[in-house]
């Protein structure tokens, strides 16, 4: 069943992608992404992982190349970061329209301007209406995990999605971890070999990519949604098994002394952690808060999310992002319109905060308790801005 | 001097593959994954003869056979009869006129088509 | 010239693996090079389509003219879709996932999925050495929306966006030489083509296809609407261009060049460019200036194909 061994956690994520057997990996050097792709670069060149490894001249290329491999029916991977999600979005909208189960890490960080090659998430939020299946994860485990776990839901007949796993850029991907890797004969049996259902060969032509005209537009992307929306108990379903072979298990949405809170943090990625601990101790102190992680994020989970804030009067969200102009964060306006219809919605507190790689610690919670509790804090504000 | 227009040479349409639904037609839980067509050739029950304002008419009797008409034409509209002259379809054909331009033979001429 | 394809075109396989039906417009010449391309190719090839007047023309949902794989992702990356379907096969034959029959892979671009936006991801393709074959179907702007000027309009062209004004002649740049970038690559085939010289382009396309590694065939296609010509002058324009030496049809095969239709006195570029409606402007000092730059650029081919003689005769 596998042993902890400390590593890197971008070698973690390589380990896996070696452990799904991937056929195709195309990449091209971004940091923080870069320690995964020059990790699986040496399995290939170490006969450890029979693979082609594709150091493609573009971000635009690394993920075209894996529509084309993933079409021939091959089992491809890419990772990329920021200015190289913005690089390739074009391509990113078109894998889900063609339903090719690719499977993609975004080490998050912040887009430029000004340069910052630290960690938030307003990269991944510039793709957030995509079409992928969204994952957070928010340890060295869960990003090995989630490898294996976004083949066996995007490959499914009944999903065909690609899935973008998002890891905190640094914090997760350059941090040594003790991880449990697994059994090759375990993943073998968790995840089957690819079986595309069209696949690019002259024994049977197939033409991938017709355009539509406005009497078909409109139909396609209702089937597309439809798709993602299905999506939904499979993931469950993906979960459920590998914690049959591995024992962790994992769900939508993430609970930590929600049950009776009256207050409670709404995090992704791996602030989770930070916040964890900040409901330790304000719970030492007798307050009723709790924590919330958003793991899945497309599709959101919208009933996971509404029995998990139970009857929590406050909630505090956290977003990585700006959205310049807007009514807040990204994850915020998100939450706010799930709620719109209850009857008793709670008030909502939104903080954007550790943009560009700026730390929040445990501290930082406390204080947006605080001010939350004491009416100072209401709909949004930038958290631990100067001036 | 060349001769009665004939379009008997018109070639019926091979029934052996159905007419698609239109785009229109489609409900969205009708369409592959990814919209994929997987039937190769589909726009072979797409008539593009309509467009047409000219048509190629050929005189067998200068015809040599030589297929100059058939590798020029855009419209894959010629195919050759089992007597060995190459003829256009009709249900594909634009009217483009290259095939009359090109014969070396001089044994294709474009005609109006009528108004309807 | 006109009957030198007489007789032997009926050579060529009868096989046709684009369906009629598509919507190309009448006397399109860029379908026409499409046509005679993938009959070189036959049956075992996997094609990856850069957006343009190809990929629309042959691909309307449901009506696909496609009888082998074929694949449409964007604008400017047919070589890295077609890298991506090589790499696939290379690992899936070796890891027995499939047989290893032979399946040639095709990229497919007008001028501007080539030449401009998707001139960084073909050289990419071209350097990491990709086994595959890009076709550039240049009709020398993008008439997909509507004739706006490309990198690989000629000088002197009127386009929508390269006008005719009273302060401007038309394209004020020479075409770009995409032959000369590609082999910059090193690359072991190039070669440029023509619809209207069927044999000859049949000939590039089955040798670039079984070439070890890239090949690029840049193929002059004539657009009777973008250029301002009658329907049926299509394949009558595709031969001036050559035999006025505006277009020569020549490869590179590991770097040697050798001119494959040959041309022993050029005809005026007065013949190819008049009757165009893009060069009806075109006053005849600025013809004179035209025509003095491609036959020095002929002679250098011809000097370079010599040199390769020479060398030849000497070994």
């Amino acid at each position: 069943m596998g042993k902890y061994l400390g590593m890197e956690v971008s070698f973690a994520a390589a380990e896996a992608v070696k452990l799904c057997n991937v056929d195709v990996v195309a990449a091209y050097p971004i940091t923080p992404q870069t320690h995964i792709v020059e990790r699986l670069s040496q399995f290939v060149a170490d006969g450890e992982l029979d693979a082609e490894f594709v150091p493609v001249e573009s971000e635009h290329s690394a993920l075209s190349l894996c529509v084309g491999s993933q079409a021939a029916g091959a089992r491809s991977f890419t990772c990329t970061s920021s200015q190289g999600l913005a690089l390739m979005s074009e391509i990113v909208y078109i894998v889900p329209a063609l339903r090719l189960p690719i499977v993609m890490i975004l080490a998050n960080r912040s887009l430029s301007g000004p340069l910052s090659i630290w960690n938030d998430h307003s990269d991944v939020m510039s793709v957030r209406d995509c079409g992928w299946i969204q994952l957070f994860v928010e340890n060295g485990q869960e990003v090995f995990d989630h490898v294996i776990i976004a083949y066996k839901i995007a490959e499914n007949h009944n999903v065909l999605l690609p899935v973008m796993i998002n890891m905190d850029g640094f914090i997760l991907s350059h941090m040594f971890e003790p991880i449990k890797l697994m059994e090759q004969e375990d993943v073998d049996a968790y995840l089957p070999p690819y079986q595309p259902k069209f696949v690019l060969h002259p024994d049977k032509p197939v033409t991938m990519g017709a355009y539509a005209m406005p009497a078909l537009f409109t139909e396609a992307k209702k089937a597309q949604e439809e798709a993602l929306l299905a999506s939904y108990p499979h993931i469950l379903q993906a979960w459920k098994s590998w914690e049959k072979v591995s024992g962790r298990s994992y769900h939508p949405v993430e609970t930590f002394c929600s049950e009776d809170a009256e207050t409670l943090f709404i995090t992704m990625g791996s602030l989770g952690e930070t916040a964890g601990e900040a409901v330790r101790v304000l719970r030492g102190q007798g307050k009723k808060v709790g924590l919330l992680k958003l793991r899945l994020w497309r599709p959101f989970p919208f009933h996971d999310f509404y029995k998990a804030i139970g009857n929590a009067q406050r909630l505090i969200v956290l977003d990585r992002a700006v959205s310049y102009g807007g009514p807040g964060g990204p994850v915020a306006g998100e939450i706010r319109s799930a709620l719109y219809n209850m009857e008793n919605r709670p008030q909502v507190i939104n903080f954007v905060a550790g943009l560009g790689g700026r730390e929040v610690s445990v501290e930082s919670f406390l204080e947006m308790f605080i001010s939350s509790i004491e009416g100072k804090a209401s709909g949004y504000q930038l958290f631990g801005v100067r001036g | 001097m060349l001769g009665t227009i004939n379009r008997s040479f018109i070639l019926p349409v091979k029934g052996e593959k159905q007419m698609p639904k239109a785009d229109s037609e489609y409900l969205w839980n009708e369409l592959q994954p990814g919209c994929v067509i997987t039937e190769p050739g589909t726009s072979r029950v797409y008539y593009t003869g309509d467009w047409r304002a000219f048509y190629p008419v050929l005189q067998k009797e200068r015809c040599i056979q030589c297929g100059i008409c058939w590798i020029f034409c855009p419209d894959m509209a010629y195919q050759k009869d089992e007597k060995g002259y190459f003829i256009a379809d009709l249900n594909y054909c634009k009217g483009c006129g290259i095939c009359a331009r090109e014969c070396p033979a001089d044994a294709i001429h474009m005609e109006k088509e009528k108004e309807i | 010239m006109r009957n030198i394809n007489a007789y032997v075109v009926k050579t060529l396989s009868s096989r046709e693996y684009i369906a009629p039906g598509h919507r190309a417009c009448a006397g399109c010449g860029e379908v026409l090079a499409m046509r005679q391309v993938q009959k070189a190719l036959g049956r075992n090839v996997i094609v990856a389509s850069a957006t343009g007047c190809m990929e629309i023309v042959s691909s309307p949902f449901p009506f696909s003219s496609w009888e082998v794989p074929w694949i449409h992702v964007a604008f400017e990356n047919a070589a890295a879709v077609a890298g991506g379907i090589e790499a696939a096969l290379k690992v899936l034959q070796r890891k027995g996932k499939i047989e290893g029959k032979k399946i040639f892979v095709a990229a497919m671009a007008g001028d501007g999925g080539t030449a401009d936006i998707g001139l960084q991801a073909l050289s990419g393709a071209l350097e990491r050495g990709h086994n595959f074959l890009f076709i550039c179907y240049d009709n020398e702007a993008y008439m997909n929306t509507g004739v706006q000027r490309s990198s690989s309009t000629p000088f002197g062209a009127s386009t929508m966006t390269s006008p005719v004004g009273s302060a401007q002649i038309g394209q004020l740049t020479w075409k770009k030489n995409m032959m000369a970038i590609a082999a910059a690559h090193g690359i072991p085939y190039l070669a440029t083509a023509s619809p209207s010289y069927p044999m000859d382009l049949s000939e590039k396309v089955a040798k670039a296809a079984k070439t070890e590694g890239p090949a690029y065939v840049h193929v002059l296609s004539v657009c009777p609407s973008g250029w301002g010509i009658p329907s049926d002058a299509t394949v009558k324009f595709g031969r001036l261009a050559v035999e006025t030496g505006f277009f020569p049809l020549y490869e590179i095969e590991e770097g040697k060049y050798r001119i494959t239709v040959d041309v022993e006195e050029l005809l005026p570029l007065e013949m190819y460019l008049k009757p165009q409606g893009r060069f009806r402007h075109l006053k005849p000092e600025l013809i004179e200036q035209i025509s003095r730059r491609v036959r020095a650029e002929w002679r250098e081919l011809n000097r370079k194909a010599e040199e390769q003689k020479e060398i030849e005769e000497r070994e």
